[in-house]
């Protein structure tokens, strides 16, 4: 007989221990995998008073969760984007000196469409919609 | 008393092996032979590095909320609380610091050749563990420049190939960095490495006792010290050299506390990683956005990990090393190695 009924015994073994193995790590990496939190999914909020900007500014906003980046181009344009840099995830900031979003984390640049001008970024970043509305300035993400 | 005491034991247990490792250990004397001091200074600042941790852990809380204050409270209420938290953070670095000299060391020497290929790789992995004790103690304070370090570093293992969204969500407990992340990395700093690392440094030390200290190829060998009492008290001085420093650094330049996580406020200018991080950030600074069509961070992330799996691998490639031949190209290779990373730390710090 090719198959001794030692290495039969051997190989069932050997399977039973894997079977063990994963029932004890299934429930523990399910345990790691942190619970997904219902998000309210926000669509439009309040970033700024009328008056509260001037051209050249630019501020931070909470969007939901996320933090949200809204600006007065030089030209006195409303513009929104996420805050959140594509390449490693930090908050960019609005730089007045340059007319640039710049993120500090690895001197990523980008223009007042969010495109990226320089640095380690590889995508631009989200746009949402902004407008107008009695004081307030809102935010919008954009329908795709 | 202390020789009844041993008489005591001795009836009842074979202390020949704990006496034949104190009288009959030896270090071979060259012109190197301060080179095999880096170790024993790592250990202990690995000591210091335990005592302190524990005396911060009875004030510190690892909240989201907590965090901050509890460490404020420390340095600003504690009896000498500041002394206690700059101490364990200073202690990281150098800590750090003497692990690397320590590894450059062993690996000038050659002292990773056969026989001691597992002393070099348990090594390498308590470089790895010390880093990670690094990263999560960095947080931990819950200041500002911690939270984006720790975006960016748990970002960047997210870009690991399949599995990298699912370990960044391990990581952070959840989608951003948040207080879950807190959680995670306070439980893996206090809990996890260290158990891992006395486990691994138990080995590595084991294999140094059971196979004795290295001799360097082809350098002239004057003879050999007893490592009791003569070698220990040199390295005792070592140890004092290291803690005079230490307090030093502690004392004239307490560890900065910085300003409270604002998760919607934007990344500092000239926000930067700690020193030994700083290699791996210039790479991620240098990566353009993608390089044919393979994103820039996915490349700098995996020539920073053939890095490691060269340093890993270094007891094998050496073929010379371990047949007792000369292997003047690893010389030349470590040193140019040795220059790269001093340089590229410079240029991050600066620049
Ligand atoms: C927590 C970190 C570490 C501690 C506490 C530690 C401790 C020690 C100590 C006390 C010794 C004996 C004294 C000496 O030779 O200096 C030693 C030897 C050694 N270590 Fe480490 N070590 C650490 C990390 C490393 C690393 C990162 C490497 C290299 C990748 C390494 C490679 C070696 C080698 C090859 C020896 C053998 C020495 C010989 O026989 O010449 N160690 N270590
Ligand atoms: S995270 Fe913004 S440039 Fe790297």
């Amino acid at each position: 007989m090719a198959l001794s009924r030692r290495k039969f015994l051997n190989g069932l073994l050997g399977i039973f221990s894997l079977g063990g193995m994963a029932a004890v790590m299934s429930p523990v990496i399910q345990y790691l995998t942190p619970v997904k939190k219902q998000e309210t999914a926000v669509s439009s909020v309040v970033a700024a008073k009328a008056n509260e900007l001037t051209p050249n500014t630019g501020k931070l906003f909470r969007f939901g969760s996320k933090p949200g980046i809204l600006i007065m181009t030089p030209d006195g344009e409303y513009r929104a984007f996420s805050a959140i840099c594509t390449h490693l995830g930090c908050t960019v900031q609005y730089s007045s000196e340059e007319q640039q979003i710049w993120c500090a984390c690895h001197n990523g640049h980008y223009d007042l469409n969010g495109n990226v001008v320089s640095g380690p970024p590889p995508r631009p970043l989200e746009a949402y919609a902004c407008f107008a509305k009695g004081s307030e300035i809102f935010v919008q993400r954009q329908k795709s | 008393m202390l020789k009844k005491i041993t008489a005591w034991v001795e009836d009842r247990m074979d202390l020949s092996t704990v006496r034949h490792l104190m009288l009959e250990k030896t270090v071979p004397k060259h012109r190197y032979t301060f080179f095999h001091l880096f170790g024993g200074a790592a250990l202990f600042l690995f000591v210091i590095q335990i005592v302190t941790g524990i005396l911060l852990l009875l004030y510190y809380k690892p909240t989201a909320g907590e965090a901050y204050k509890s460490v404020k409270f420390i340095i600003t209420q504690v009896p000498f609380g500041w002394l206690i938290r700059s101490i364990h953070s200073w202690s990281a670095n150098l800590m750090i610091l003497a692990i690397f000299l320590h590894m450059f060391a062993k690996y000038f020497l050659k002292a990773y050749r056969k026989p001691r290929e597992l002393t070099w790789i348990s090594g390498f992995i308590l470089l790895v563990l010390a880093m990670g004790f690094g990263f999560t103690g960095y947080l931990l304070p819950w200041n500002e420049l911690a939270y984006f370090a720790t975006r960016v570093g748990t970002e960047s293992v997210g870009a690991t190939p399949l599995i990298g969204h699912w370990l960044l969500q391990v990581f952070r407990g959840g989608e951003d960095v948040t207080g879950a992340t807190l959680n995670r990395f306070f439980a893996i700093h206090v809990t996890v490495l260290p158990l891992v690392i006395i486990g691994i440094l138990s080995i590595h030390l084991l294999l140094v006792q059971a196979q004795g200290m290295s001799k360097p190829i082809d350098v002239e060998e004057k003879g050999k010290i007893p490592f009791f009492p003569n070698f220990m008290l040199r390295d005792l001085m070592m140890w004092l050299g290291a803690l005079i420093i230490l307090l030093g650094l502690a004392t004239f330049l307490p560890w900065e506390l910085g300003r409270p996580v604002d998760t919607f406020a934007s990344a500092p200018a000239g926000i930067k990683p700690e020193w030994y991080f700083l290699s791996m950030y210039q790479i991620l600074k240098w990566m353009p956005a993608a390089l044919a069509g393979i994103p820039g961070e996915l490349i700098g992330i995996a020539l920073i990990n053939i890095g490691g799996a060269l340093v890993l691998l270094v007891p094998f490639l050496d073929r010379k090393a371990s047949r007792e031949e000369r292997s003047p190209w690893f010389t030349i290779f470590g040193i140019l190695a040795l220059v790269f990373l001093v340089a590229i730390t410079v240029y991050a710090k600066l620049y």
